[in-house]
């Protein structure tokens, strides 16, 4: 990382990806903060994959330039539903290309991925002992009064599987389940003997 | 008047300092270790999984859980809010405000001596006093048993991601028993992928309106397996079991049989004019610890 949006267009629901070197975390405060109060970040976020989540980290001494003075004790993702509105304003403003989270985003954020090029990759939530594993070091963080939900630079190795669950052709992996689950909600209510 | 205290047996004494460790060991440990009934209800919804998706997320919940012991890391990154569960038996002395306050300290020093993430801030300002506590935060839940002098703490830390998913509804009796089940099965579409499933859903039928969500609460951090004690909310569990689970919504909301591990329901006397009816979930990382306290000693477990 970072990418372009030919990379990204190639990329369609159902793929799998995995990501190297520079990661960037991302949540409600942190992105409440940059878009409703106007703060800016020093990080040049363009190209970039943003991922959901507050990590539990531990303070240490910093041993270079390139250090945070954070390391990582377990770094996971949470909900992206309640992030949805920021998706265009990060694409629109920070130039950001990928959204890692679990439980996807909406018509809005599928809208800004086709019109501006992005997609969102699907990550097991829960399974932040395994995804730590994925994590080299915490290089550096941003809007560190926000902590846990400072805007964190990761540096990452072999980060994934992620599943292309919404790509920039109008795909989504959501939109389909939720089709088939309301679909099948008759005949579930049916068999309860509820009209 | 005379004192509770059964003549000639000694009564079960646990001081403050006893309870302040074993708050700040379970919560700890809460994080980290699964209990073996979640265990054994992966291992059920991978044997019956049938999409190749849902099984492949089910393998990789499963790997985690051998990670974070192996690594002695958290599960998941969410420490929660802290929930404590005491049940008081019989013959138990107990100073009260002692144990609140050392539930308390041992929950602020989990969070600071780990250290964890807090994951608790004041509701208007937002404020995080990088403690996990708050205002009537650590919950503290207090009930009684039979049992002889026996104090069981159990530590819960309930994840946002499945807390967000929760639901009331104060129905009317002209609703009946359909309106309750519509609602449950509703509320499974709305909370989709959104609370990590699989899932424990817990449903609350009956009583007011705020017993009817801790009722949801209970029976959402219930062990797999276990069945409500009312008989009708016994046959209620088992059938919207089978009905969440034929929705489709899968492991993470991506499709699959295994949508919710169970539906657990409790029930509660309510008043003739009322009907209501409460969800409250719990994430495939369906964390707890609780620890014994008996005059043989303590005993950590789930």
């Amino acid at each position: 990382m970072p990418c372009t949006e030919a990379d990204i267009r190639k990329l369609r629901i159902g793929d799998t990806v995995t990501l190297q070197d520079t990661l960037f975390g991302i949540r409600d405060a942190t992105q409440i903060h940059m878009f409703d109060h106007g703060r800016r970040t020093r990080f040049d976020l363009k190209g970039h994959a943003v991922i959901h989540t507050a990590p539990n980290v531990r303070k240490v001494d910093k041993r270079g330039t390139n250090d945070s003075g954070y390391e990582a004790i377990c770094v996971g993702t949470t909900t992206s539903d309640r992030m949805e509105r920021f998706t265009r304003p990060l694409m629109e403003r920070e130039g950001v290309r990928i959204v890692i989270g679990k439980g996807g985003l909406r018509e809005g954020s599928l809208d800004a991925f086709r019109e501006l090029g992005g997609v969102y990759l699907a990550i097991i939530g829960g399974t932040a002992a395994l995804e730590t594993t994925w994590i080299e070091a915490i290089e550096d963080v941003d809007l560190d009064d926000l902590n846990p939900e400072s805007l964190w630079r990761f540096r990452i190795k072999d980060f994934g599987p992620l599943l292309v669950a919404m790509d920039s052709h109008g795909g989504s992996l959501y939109a389909a389940v939720q089709k088939s689950v309301e679909d099948r909600r008759a005949a579930a209510l049916a068999k309860l003997g509820v009209a | 008047m005379t004192l509770m205290t059964k003549a000639g047996v000694e009564a079960l004494r646990v001081a403050p300092e006893a309870i302040e460790e074993a708050a700040k060991l379970l919560y700890i440990r809460a994080l980290k270790i699964l209990p073996d009934d979640i265990k054994q209800g992966f291992a059920r919804l991978d044997a019956g999984e049938t999409d190749g998706t849902a099984k492949a997320i089910l393998a990789t919940m499963i790997e985690n859980i051998g990670v974070a012991e192996r690594t002695d890391n958290l599960l998941c990154q969410d420490t929660g809010i802290p929930i404590f569960n005491v049940t008081i038996g019989r013959n138990v002395e107990l100073d009260g405000w002692a144990l609140k306050q050392g539930i308390r300290r041992g929950t602020e020093r989990a969070t600071r001596e780990h250290p964890l993430r807090s994951s608790v801030v004041h509701p208007i300002t937002r404020k995080n006093e990088h403690t996990s506590c708050g205002a009537h935060v650590p919950v503290i839940n207090l009930d009684f048993c039979e049992e002889d002098r026996v104090l069981r703490l159990e530590m819960i830390p309930k994840g946002s991601g499945s807390e967000n998913g929760s639901f009331l509804q104060m129905l009317i009796p002209a609703d009946g028993m359909a309106g309750v089940k519509r609602f449950v099965v509703d509320a499974a579409m709305k909370a989709g992928g959104k609370v990590c499933p699989p899932t424990i859903m817990g449903v609350g039928v009956g009583g007011t309106s705020d017993l009817c969500m801790h009722l949801a609460k209970v029976a959402a951090t219930r062990p797999l397996g276990s069945r409500c004690a009312d008989e009708e909310g016994a046959k209620l569990e088992a059938a919207l079991s089978e009905a969440v689970n034929s929705l489709g919504i899968g492991p993470q909301g991506l499709g699959g049989d295994s949508t919710a591990f169970a539906v657990h329901v409790e029930v509660a006397a309510t008043h003739i004019t009322m009907n209501p009816v409460a969800v409250n979930i719990q994430c495939h990382s369906a964390r707890r610890a609780s620890a014994t306290f008996t005059p043989d000693g303590v005993a950590i477990g789930f």
